[in-house]
């Protein structure tokens, strides 16, 4: 790790000032990615902003229509949570299946998102649920929201506040981990809703996505067997020490079934 | 009288400190001046060395010193040896390239130390490493062992990058066996490169004394006594009696920790150079690049049957990967560690090995748990399975059938040893039961009832441990001895100081050895203390591997116990005035024959240390005694592993149902411990299986340099184990035992993969047999089947 200069605002107004005066900044939620990442000297910030100071950014609300989770929160916040068991029992338990207890107990959600690791699972649940993405600037679509590997829309220095999960009819995460690291090798996030099938595959590709046949197949027949002829484009699958393209592709339908069965 | 305690679970001595983070490890030791060393690693396999620019990094704050290869060399500071001399079939001697401490004009691994920079910190350090500047110019990698001796010539002294080609066996009578046989398996494997991952990386403290001239080097080694003899007999940097080695706690070694480094060798030139202490702690991905790697051997064998299935012949051919440079122990594992092994259990008459050493470009290799041994046992429990499957016999009932019966020892394999005792087939009983072999065809129908894909996989593995008869070693061209000491002080109070040369990184050896002696004096295992690691405190020893510790070391201790006992025996006749012949030493008390006139142990202690009533004529004061043990022959741990496996035929998943381990281990001293040895092994052993792989690109890069990609197992990755013993004590040691240390990873990976094919219905399945796979053998399976 390289020397940087620690700061810790206690507003979301002197965060942004922060970002915007200092050479090169960096906000730090669990710093379970950034961290790593400063030891291993792959990032050397000249300055962190630690947002863990902030009121407000961390916590679990469901007054209204969304669920809303503050970025701040950590997954196992969100795994334990008995509000989220009973709103959206498959985001519960897609927090819960992430990393380790340590893990749990430090990483955020909004730092998952914001990473946007093509590996991760959070991005499915976001993309999946059709969640909406409050930043200190603007509220954005999942749909817009994932532009690629470690890609988001998020704009130099836009700080992302709170993630509103609609409630589904019903939805459910499968997730077959890499042996190594455990990330998902294959992630799908299943959810049925009063406008349709919703299928987010996270893990497979450089970013999270849509599969938008297997939504169309199942929007007709919600059944295993509806997704028998469907075949994922194995060009455009990640790939490496520990699954092919063409096997990935695979899982993702292997993955898909089981998370119908689980509805 | 204390509570005789051999063959108890006592609870581990050093548990206490280890689990409440109180261990003094290496890296917990700081010295006054302390400064710290970073090395300067070749991102490259293979390159020649220009000009190193150190300017840039010799400005930076904090720093003492860079020093590079080239003074390395000037220095004359000799190359790291390897401790085994093996020859080829031709009689010629092994290629030994030299190994730099630290490279000079060409570096060969990606990882390899060209330059150490000496700073006050351990960060400034590494900044200034950041900034060292070397020019070099890449070369072509060899990498792969099957094209290392058709490749680009690494060593200009080693042609065809071949360190030797060696042979054990009868060539001629095993190739007739193999012509005339009923029936012919072929089998053609690969033994995967495995990356040894101890949980505390290397480390060491060199500190030069320039006042007395003494080097004082702390170090994560399983033999400090023999890092004691490399680093001045052959590497020459201190007299021997100049140079103590002290390696404090070691967290796990695996053998990654026998062997003397660059690093250490390093440090303790430049702490006498600079005359400051210089303290350096391997980074995790660093011990993924540098600490020597294990197996890697490609190999093609043929097992010939007669009409009853008995095996007439086993014919072995087996390239292994040496690594860029001979390890300190390298040349042997392939040859007496792995040739000498493919007997088994079965009374093969014809055995003929052949096994050419490559060089590649790739970081060294050397033992790793089994060292040899499980590459043996994989390669014969697989072409015995192939075999029954072959030939349509029930796997277990074709080892039977082939297997030494209990009066057929003394046992003389064709390929060189000769084991003492065993009886297989009690084993192999014994596990079938556990297993609940029975009823396997139960389970697998309710396996297929749902989906699922199950089989059953054995492995009847021997192994040959307690390294070893000296002077057999030396024939075969070892560079020690493999004796082993060990001295037991009674103090003036009777509790008991017990020094070994076997070095405890895990095993729990304060425990088993306070036990052994305890018994010995019928005293509490309380009382006995047992030190080791440091050649300041016993002369000489030879360390720990080869499950050797409580065979030879253990050996030794008893030894220097009952000369103690003897001795005791005097002092008492002394004051009992009685001849020694009519004294009993039983339960901690010398007694008369037929009488009740008998002084404790801790009074004849007494009485050795204030020897005011005592036989001061005949007789020295004190009561403390040393031993050498020299054993007789090896000892030959043997057991049966049975593996049932589930798989999930839509992703390749596997699981393990059952594992069931019954081995022998000849006496057993502490259970709990032996089985603990025995967990530990197995879960290397499926992690060899079913995760584990180490990977290098065509470059030369590791790909596996990581946890994030190097998959090592994880305690949900297996079932509880099933563990059972037999026991037919060692017949050559005064202690019965036979060594449990490797035992889990030399038999297991073999009884994985054959329940893995059996599952699935395919002869073989690389390991690590991943999910993509096994999935992908399903799909061949499912076509061959349609
Ligand atoms: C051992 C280990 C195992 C793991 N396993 C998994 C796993 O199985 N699945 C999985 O999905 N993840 C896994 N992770 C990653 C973990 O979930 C991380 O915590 C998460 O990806 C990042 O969250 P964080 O709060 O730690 O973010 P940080 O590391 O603090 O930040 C990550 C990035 O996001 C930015 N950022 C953080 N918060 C905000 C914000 N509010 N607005 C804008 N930008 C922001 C930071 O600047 C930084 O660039 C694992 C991590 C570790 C160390």
């Amino acid at each position: 790790m390289y020397d940087f200069n620690y700061h810790k605002p206690s507003s979301i107004d002197e965060a942004i000032q922060l970002f915007t005066d200092l050479e090169d900044a960096v906000y730090l939620a669990g710093g379970h990615t950034l961290l790593p990442s400063l030891k291993l000297r792959l990032a050397a910030p000249t300055d962190v902003i630690d947002l863990a100071g902030i009121p407000g950014l961390n916590g679990i609300d469901y007054s209204g229509d969304d669920l809303k989770v503050g970025a701040l929160t950590p997954h196992d916040d969100v795994s334990t949570s008995p509000v989220v068991q009973s709103v959206i029992p498959a985001l519960a338990s897609l927090a819960g299946g992430i990393g380790d207890a340590q893990v749990r107990n430090r990483g955020t959600i909004g730092g998952s998102v914001a990473n946007s690791d093509p590996a991760a699972d959070y991005p499915a649940a976001v993309l999946g649920l059709g969640a909406q993405l409050v930043t200190n600037q603007r509220t954005l679509n999942a749909d817009e929201f994932f532009t690629g590997m470690f890609e988001t829309a998020l704009e130099e220095g836009e700080l992302l506040k709170e993630i509103r999960f609609p409630k589904p009819e019903a939805a459910a995460y499968v997730k077959y981990p890499n042996p190594a690291s455990r990330y998902a090798t294959v992630g799908v996030f299943m959810t049925k809703t009063s406008e349709g099938v919703r299928v987010a595959i996270t893990g497979a590709a450089p970013s999270v996505f849509r599969a938008t046949d297997m939504e169309a197949a199942l929007n007709a027949d919600f059944s295993e067997a509806a997704l028998d002829g469907i075949s994922l484009d194995a060009d455009m699958m990640n790939e490496d020490l520990h699954a092919s393209a063409e096997y990935r592709a695979h899982l993702c339908v292997v993955m898909a079934k089981r998370a119908i069965s689980q509805i | 009288m204390a509570e005789q305690s051999i063959g108890k679970s006592v609870l581990r001595k050093e548990d206490m400190r280890f689990i409440t983070g109180k261990g003094q490890y290496t890296d917990d030791v700081n010295l006054r001046g302390q400064t710290y060393g970073y090395f300067v690693r070749s991102p490259y396999a293979h390159a020649d060395v220009g000009e190193i620019d150190v300017s840039a990094a010799a400005g930076m704050p904090g720093v003492v010193a860079i020093l590079t290869g080239k003074q390395v060399a000037e220095d004359e500071i000799g190359g790291l040896p390897c401790g085994w001399m093996i020859h080829s079939k031709d009689g010629s001697e092994m290629k030994q390239p030299l190994h730099p401490v630290m490279a000079g004009s060409k570096v060969n691994y990606v990882g390899e130390p060209v330059a150490l920079v000496v700073a006050e910190s351990f960060v400034e350090a590494k900044n200034a490493a950041e900034m060292v500047s070397v020019d070099y110019s890449e070369r072509d990698a060899v990498v792969s062992v099957t094209d290392a001796q058709s490749a680009p010539v690494i060593h200009e002294d080693a042609p065809a990058n071949t360190c030797y080609e060696w042979e054990l066996g009868e060539k001629a009578s095993t190739e007739e066996a193999i012509a005339s046989a009923a029936h012919v398996t072929t089998y053609e494997l690969t033994n995967n490169r495995l990356i040894p991952n101890a949980m505390e990386p290397r480390a060491a403290i060199a500190d030069f004394n320039p006042a007395t001239e003494d080097l004082t080097l702390y170090t994560t080694s399983q033999n400090p006594h023999l890092v004691r003899l490399i680093l001045t007999a052959f590497i020459q940097l201190a007299p021997e009696h100049k140079l103590r080695v002290i390696a404090p706690d070691v967290g796990g070694g695996f053998g990654s920790k026998i062997f003397v480094y660059s690093e250490e060798t390093a440090l303790a030139w430049a702490s006498m150079k600079l005359g400051l202490p210089i303290k350096w702690t391997a980074e995790r991905s660093e011990s993924f690049l540098a600490d020597a790697h294990g197996r890697d051997h490609v190999t093609t064998a043929q097992l010939g049957l007669d009409a009853e299935g008995r095996f007439v012949g086993l014919k072995v051919k087996t390239t292994a990967n040496m690594g860029a440079y001979l390890s300190t122990f390298a040349s042997s594992v392939p040859t007496y560690l792995y040739g000498t092994l493919l007997a088994g259990q079965y009374k093969t008459p014809n055995i003929y090995v052949e096994v050419d050493s490559v060089f590649t470009n790739t970081a060294p290799v050397d033992a790793y748990r089994g060292a040899g041994r499980p590459e043996a046992t994989f390669l014969l429990e697989r072409i015995v399975e192939l075999a029954a499957r072959e030939t349509g016999r029930d796997p277990a009932e074709l080892r039977r059938i082939n297997m030494i019966q209990p009066d057929e020892f003394p046992y003389q394999t064709p390929v060189a040893l000769e084991y003492d005792i065993g009886d297989y087939e009690a084993s192999l009983n014994r596990a079938l039961k556990m297993a609940d072999y029975d009823t396997f065809a139960d389970r697998r129908a309710a396996s297929e009832a749902k989906g699922k894909l199950r089989g059953i996989g054995f492995s009847c593995y021997i192994e040959a441990c307690g390294l070893a008869p000296s002077k057999v070693a030396g024939e075969l061209g070892a560079g020690v001895g493999l004796w082993e000491s060990g001295e037991v002080r009674v103090n003036p109070t009777g509790s008991v100081t017990v020094l070994t040369g076997t070095h405890s990184h895990g095993q729990g050896h304060e425990t088993t050895f306070a036990q052994l002696v305890a018994s010995r004096f019928g005293i509490s295992v309380d009382d006995v203390e047992v030190v080791h690691g440091d050649t300041g405190k016993l002369d000489f020893g030879l360390g720990t591997y080869g499950s050797r510790s409580l065979a030879v070391g253990g050996s030794a201790l008893a030894k220097a116990a009952d000369k103690v006992v003897e001795k005791g025996r005097l002092i008492a006749a002394h004051l009992l005035d009685e001849d020694a012949e009519k004294i009993d030493f039983e339960d901690g008390e010398y007694r008369v024959k037929d009488s009740n006139q008998a002084k404790t142990f801790q009074e004849i202690a007494f009485a050795a240390y204030v020897p005011h009533d005592y036989p001061l004529e005949d007789l020295e004061p004190g009561l403390a005694e040393k031993a050498f043990y020299d054993p007789g022959n090896f000892t030959y741990p043997a057991g049966t592993h049975i593996c049932e496996v589930e798989i999930d035929p839509d992703t390749g998943v596997v699981e393990i149902d059952r594992f069931t381990a019954v081995d022998d281990f000849g006496t057993i001293i502490n259970p709990m411990i032996v089985e603990g040895q025995v967990h530990g092994g197995i879960a290397q052993g499926i992690g060899q299986a079913l995760l584990e792989g180490c990977v290098y690109d065509d470059m030369g890069q590791l790909q596996t340099g990581s946890y994030m990609d190097y998959c090592m197992p994880r305690a949900d990755d297996l079932p509880s184990f099933a563990v059972g013993m037999t026991s037919t004590p060692c017949t050559h040691n005064p202690v019965g035992a036979k060594g449990c240390g490797e035992a889990g990873a030399i038999g297991s990976p073999p009884a994985v993969i054959n329940a893995v094919t059996d599952a699935v219905g395919v002869p073989d399945i690389t390991m690590p047999a991943t999910p993509e796979k096994v999935w992908r053998a399903i799909a061949t399976a499912d076509k061959n089947a349609a």
